[in-house]
């Protein structure tokens, strides 16, 4: 009977530029805890998440990006805005590597979703190059500790920056591809990315 | 638990956005939106589990509209800038602004309650709590507001309004 006033117009269009000017205020404001946004690849859609200090967290369709969110919110601020401007640069660098015309990340990265054993491993794992794999027991002795094969394998499996923290180059020593965060399939899928 | 501040924006800034409108027109609206989100970005994590998130940022939109509104009962517009241009006051089919104006030329209350209940979709009572007073007198503020927007916006006759 009132419809008349819930009737929108031309609201899209307005609610987009609000939606611009929310963001360039907020990061203005230093009120941006968490930026994010979401792009195609050929590993299916990511999220790119990010706080003032860096990438925080790269995040594959299957690990479910409503839930990343809420673990976002939970874990280091619950101001979380859509924002792709601080997301560009991560966005450009993901796209050169899937292009064949990037081999390693430049992007500031902040580690803190990540504490102890788990954090070590994944700061060492950049150290394997483009193009190259290690077994989960030589990444053990990469950091020092010869016996943690099993939990550099927890390490990898864990790694909230996936793709830019490369533990898709880590292996089981019998071979086969091995478990990955974001599905066996995208982990043959850049091991032959890189091969090529 | 609480959800991001995105899950806020996406439900919300639709109903945020017409609540401002009818508390300051289309222009102005939209600073008043800006405001509202801003400080409710500032002030979420601060906000108890337990609130009801909507009436929340009706509460903020209300208050950053009375600041527009303070704003320009000091600065007046300068008179140039209002185009002499023929209205479509009271033209089935019209712009929306035919409609916005006639909402803006409801007594202050009666505008508030219609914008809370017809557009932000708020319970009389949590309407009470923003403006004051009982459920009863919201309520009977909304009907009037209604019906006296029956009166002079044509486009909510029976035969123009959209079904």
């Amino acid at each position: 009977m009132n419809d008349f006033l819930i009737t929108p117009s031309d609201d899209d269009g307005t609610l987009a530029r609000l939606r611009l000017r929310l963001e360039r205020a907020a990061a203005a404001e230093g009120l941006l805890d968490v930026a994010y946004t979401t792009v195609d690849s050929p590993v299916g859609t990511l999220l790119l998440a990010a706080t003032p200090k860096g990438l925080v967290r790269v995040a594959y369709g299957i690990e479910d990006h409503d839930h990343v969110l809420d673990t976002l919110a939970q874990r280091l601020s619950q101001r979380v805005l859509r924002a792709p401007k601080r997301l560009d640069a991560a966005a450009r660098e993901l796209d050169e590597y899937f292009g064949r015309r990037r081999q390693m990340f430049d992007l500031p990265l902040d580690l803190s979703l990540s504490k102890g054993f788990r954090q070590l491993v994944q700061r060492h794992l950049p150290e394997i190059g483009y193009g190259q794999t290690r077994t989960y027991g030589q990444v053990a002795e990469l950091v020092g500790n010869p016996k943690a094969a099993r939990a550099v394998g927890t390490a990898c499996a864990t790694n909230p920056l996936p793709l830019v923290v490369p533990c898709h180059r880590v292996l089981p020593a019998d071979g086969t591809p091995g478990r990955y965060v974001g599905g066996r399939e995208a982990k043959v899928t850049l091991l032959s990315l890189e091969a090529a | 638990m609480r959800e991001p501040f995105e899950k806020l924006v996406e439900q919300h800034a639709g109903t945020v956005l017409r609540v401002c409108r009818v508390m300051l027109g289309s222009h102005d609206a939209e600073d008043a939106w800006s405001e509202t989100f801003l400080a409710a970005l500032r002030g979420y994590p601060d906000l108890p589990d337990t609130a009801n998130t909507e009436a929340w940022l009706v509460t903020i939109a209300r208050r950053k509209a009375i600041d527009v509104l303070r704003a320009r009962k000091r600065q007046p517009a300068p008179v140039e800038e209002v185009p002499e241009a023929p209205t479509a006051l009271g033209i089935p089919g019209g712009d929306d602004a035919d409609l916005w104006h006639a909402v803006a030329g409801l007594p202050d209350k009666q505008r508030q309650a219609v914008a809370y209940h017809y557009v932000a979709g708020l319970p009389y009572a949590e309407i009470a709590g923003i403006l004051g007073g009982s459920t009863d007198a919201a309520r009977r503020a909304a009907a009037d507001g209604i019906k006296n927007l029956r009166k002079s916006y044509q486009g909510a006759t029976t035969e123009g309004a959209p079904s």
